[in-house]
C-alpha cells in the first residue's frame, strides 16, 4: 500500500508538467468560480448581520402593543367595547409580573411645537416610562442621559431627543442644558440619542422624535391614555406566556376575554425576528447556490481538461498497463492531478476574495443609504469550512470520472493500432 | 505436452508458455467474431520462437493472450506454471510486471520522459528500490550501446535508438519472456539488421524470445516458426537457421 501510493506519487510528478497554460487556465476557472460563491456568500452574511443589526435597533425581545377593542363579548358585556389603559395600568403590571424586564407605557403627542430661540419644528413628542431608554436603545450621546425613575416620580419637564429631531431644532448647537419649548412650556435637554440604524418602528423612526417622562407628558398634555403598551422579556422564549399572562392581568381588570387577541394588537418582535431569520436563510442558501453552480462550472472545466488529457494520454495508459501498472496506479496521478487544479485554484480564489471583502470594509457606511441597508460583505468560518467542502467534492468529481475513463483504457486495443 | 508435434528446443528446463484449446471470441454486440479457434502451444525456456502469419490470421490476438494483455475465452494459459485464468486486473498487471518484456513496432516510449525514465518505469511499477533501479538502468542501457543517451527523450533519437531503449525497457524486470511485435517494421533495413543482432544476442544469452514477424529475415534466426492462419496453427516447425539445436519435424 505504501509502495502503491508512493508510485502514484512519482507517476504524478512525471507527468503534471506538461501542458502549463492548459493547468492555468483550468486553475484560473476554479478561482473565478471560488470567488463568486466567496463573495456571495459573505455579502449573503453581510445582509444578514447588518438586518440583525438593524432589526435589534428598535429593542430586543420587546412586544409593542397597541389598544383597541373587543370582538367577543365577556360577561353579558357585547363585543366592540372600547378598552383604554391608563397610565397607573402601567405599575398594575409591573407589580404582578415582576419577571418582565420592561414595561413601558406610551402617551403620543403627534405634531407638537418645539422651539428654540427663533426656530420652531412641529413633531412627535412621546411621554413614555422611564425604562424605555434602555428597552427601546435610547442611548445618549457622550455628554447627556436617558431620564430616570426620579425624573418621572417628580414629574420633572425634562426632554430627551432623537438625533435628527435634535439636529432640526439645534443645527449645529450642542443641545444639552439648553431650554427647548415644548408647547410653550420650557424643558431642559438632558440627552440625544446616539445615531443607530433602524429597521422597525412604529409612529415614526427613533431618530426624529422627543421624548418626556409620561407623567410629565400627561400634565403637559392633560390626558393619561395610553396609545401603547411595550414589555420586554428576558429570553425570547419568555414572550408568548408572558403576553398571555399579560392579557390575563388585564382582561380581569378591564372585563375582557384574556384570549380576545383584538383588544390589543400585538407586534411580536420575538415572533418577526423567527421570520427574519428565515428568509435571511433562504437568501444566503440562494445566494450559495448560485455560487456553487459558478464553481460547478469551475469543476466542469477541471473535468473536461481531464479527459481530454486521458484521451491524449491513452496510448501513454496503455504501454504503462504493458509494463505492468496496475489499476490505482493509472487513475491516482489523474485524480490528484485534477485536485491539484482544484486545491490550487481554490486558494487563490479565497486569498482573492478575502482581498476584496477586506477593501470592501474599507468603503465607509454611515450615510450611505444602500450600504446601511446591505451591510458589509463578511467571511466566516462557516463560509470557508462550506466553500472548501464544496471545493473538495468538485475536485474529487472532477478527477474521479476521467480517471476511471482511463482506468478504462483496453492496452491491448490501444497498443495494437499506429 | 501431450501435443508432440514438435520439439524445438534442446535442454527442457521448463515450460513457459503452455496454451491448450485456447479460443478467443469478440462479441461486438451483434457479431461475434471468433479470431482464435483452439490453440495448442508449448514454448520453453530459452526458445526463439517466431510467430508469422497474414494480417487477420489472429497472431496479434495471441500475442495480447501471451502477453496477458487479454484472457482467453476458452482454453487453460499457464504462463511459467501460473494459471492466468481467473486473475484480477491487477494481478495481470503484475504478471505482466514480473514476467513478460514488450517490444512493440512503433516502440511506444512515453514521449515526454528521458530514456533513463523510460526504462527506469517498469522497476517502479515492480517497486524495485531507487539504488538498485538507477544502476540497473544504466547498466541496462549502457548494453544497448545508449550509455550516452540516457537524458535524451525519445524524440531526440533515431529509430533503431527508440528500439534499443524500448528493449532496454523490456528486459529491465528480467522477464521470463520477451515479446516482441513486427519489431523491426518501422525500421530501415541498416537499424533493423541492427535489432534483429540484438534479439539473436539475446537468444544466445538464453533469453526466451517470441518475435511476431512479417519480416523472413528476422523469421529465418529464429528457432522456430509458429506459422498462424485463420485463428489455427497451421505450421510449427524448427526455423531455417536453427542455431545449436537439435530441431526435429513434428
Amino acid at each position: 500500500m505504501r509502495d502503491s501510493l508512493r508510485i502514484v506519487l512519482q507517476m504524478f510528478v512525471r507527468s503534471a508538467q506538461i501542458q502549463k497554460k492548459r493547468a492555468y487556465l483550468t486553475i484560473a476557472a476554479i478561482a473565478w468560480g471560488t470567488v463568486a460563491i466567496l463573495l456571495l456568500l459573505a455579502f449573503g452574511e453581510g445582509l444578514k448581520l447588518q438586518l440583525d443589526k438593524n432589526r435589534r435597533a428598535m429593542g430586543e425581545n420587546i412586544a409593542v402593543m397597541w389598544i383597541s377593542q373587543t370582538s367577543k363579548p365577556w360577561k353579558g358585556l357585547p363585543p366592540g367595547r372600547r378598552i383604554r389603559l391608563r397610565i397607573e395600568d402601567v405599575g398594575y403590571v409591573r407589580d404582578r409580573m415582576p419577571e418582565l424586564s420592561a414595561v413601558i407605557g406610551e402617551i403620543v403627542s403627534y405634531r407638537t411645537a418645539l422651539a428654540y430661540g427663533k426656530k420652531t419644528v412641529n413633531g412627535r413628542v412621546n411621554g413614555v416610562s422611564w425604562e424605555y431608554g434602555e428597552a427601546r436603545k435610547h442611548y445618549p450621546q457622550a455628554g447627556g442621559r436617558f431620564f430616570n425613575s426620579i425624573d418621572q416620580a417628580e414629574q420633572r419637564r425634562v426632554v430627551f431627543l432623537g438625533d435628527e429631531m435634535a439636529r432640526d431644532v439645534f443645527g449645529q448647537e450642542d443641545p444639552i442644558g439648553k431650554t427647548l419649548l415644548i408647547n410653550n412650556s420650557p424643558y431642559t435637554v438632558i440627552g440625544v440619542m446616539q445615531y443607530k440604524r433602524q429597521m422597525g418602528a412604529y409612529g415614526g423612526p427613533d431618530a426624529n422624535h422627543a421624548v418626556i417622562p409620561i407623567t410629565t407628558a400627561r400634565a403637559q398634555f392633560g390626558r393619561d391614555r395610553l396609545n401603547n403598551l411595550v414589555i420586554q422579556v428576558e429570553q425570547p422564549e419568555r414572550m408568548k406566556p408572558a403576553l398571555r399572562r399579560l392579557n390575563e392581568i388585564l382582561g380581569a381588570r378591564h372585563g375582557y376575554d384574556p384570549t380576545d387577541e383584538r383588544v390589543l394588537p400585538t407586534w411580536d418582535t420575538v415572533e418577526s425576528t423567527k421570520i427574519m431569520r428565515n428568509m435571511t436563510f433562504g437568501i444566503q442558501l440562494f445566494l450559495g447556490i448560485i455560487g456553487a453552480l459558478t464553481l460547478l462550472i469551475g469543476g466542469v472545466g477541471v473535468a473536461n481538461i481531464m479527459y481530454a488529457v486521458v484521451k491524449e494520454r491513452t496510448r501513454e495508459i496503455g504501454v504503462k498497463m504493458a509494463l505492468g501498472a496496475r489499476r490505482n496506479w493509472i487513475v491516482g496521478p489523474f485524480l490528484l492531478e485534477a485536485m491539484t487544479y482544484t486545491l490550487v485554484g481554490g486558494s487563490l480564489g479565497i486569498v482573492f476574495a478575502t482581498l476584496l471583502v477586506t477593501a470592501a470594509s474599507f468603503i465607509p457606511t454611515q450615510g450611505n443609504e444602500v450600504m446601511e441597508f446591505l451591510g458589509k460583505p463578511t467571511l466566516s468560518i462557516e463560509i470557508g469550512i462550506i466553500v472548501s467542502l464544496i471545493l473538495g467534492v468538485i475536485g474529487v468529481l472532477a478527477g474521479y470520472f476521467p480517471a476511471r475513463r482511463a482506468a478504462s483504457v483496453d492496452p491491448a486495443a490501444t497498443l495494437r493500432y499506429e | 505436452m501431450a501435443n508432440g508435434r514438435k520439439n524445438g528446443s534442446a535442454p527442457f528446463d521448463g515450460t513457459i508458455i503452455d496454451m491448450q484449446g485456447i479460443r478467443k471470441v469478440y462479441d461486438t454486440g451483434k457479431v461475434k467474431v471468433e479470431a482464435l479457434k483452439g490453440i495448442d502451444v508449448q514454448i520453453h525456456r530459452g526458445e526463439f520462437v517466431a510467430v508469422v502469419g497474414p494480417s487477420g490470421s489472429g497472431k496479434s490476438t495471441l500475442m495480447n493472450l501471451v502477453g496477458c494483455l487479454d484472457t482467453p475465452t476458452d482454453g487453460v494459459y499457464r504462463l511459467a506454471g501460473e494459471d492466468v485464468q481467473g486473475l484480477s486486473r491487477d494481478q495481470l498487471a503484475d504478471v505482466r510486471n514480473r514476467r513478460v518484456g514488450f517490444v512493440f513496432q512503433n516502440f511506444n516510449l512515453l514521449p515526454h520522459i528521458s530514456a533513463f525514465e523510460n526504462v527506469e518505469m517498469p522497476m517502479i511499477f515492480g517497486a524495485v528500490p531507487q539504488r538498485e533501479r538507477r544502476a540497473r538502468t544504466t547498466e541496462l542501457l549502457e548494453r544497448v550501446g545508449l550509455g550516452d543517451r540516457l537524458d535524451h527523450k525519445p524524440t531526440e533519437l533515431s529509430g533503431g535508438q527508440m528500439q534499443r531503449v524500448a528493449i532496454a525497457r523490456a528486459l529491465a524486470m528480467e522477464p521470463d519472456i520477451l515479446l516482441a511485435d513486427e519489431p523491426t517494421g518501422n525500421l530501415d533495413t541498416t537499424s533493423g539488421s541492427d535489432i534483429m543482432a540484438v534479439f539473436s544476442e539475446l537468444s544466445r544469452q538464453g533469453r526466451t524470445l517470441i518475435i511476431i514477424t512479417h519480416d523472413p529475415a528476422l523469421a529465418r534466426r529464429a528457432s522456430r516458426v509458429v506459422h498462424v492462419q485463420d485463428g489455427r496453427i497451421l505450421s510449427d516447425e524448427a526455423g531455417a537457421e536453427a542455431p545449436d539445436t537439435t530441431a526435429s519435424h513434428g
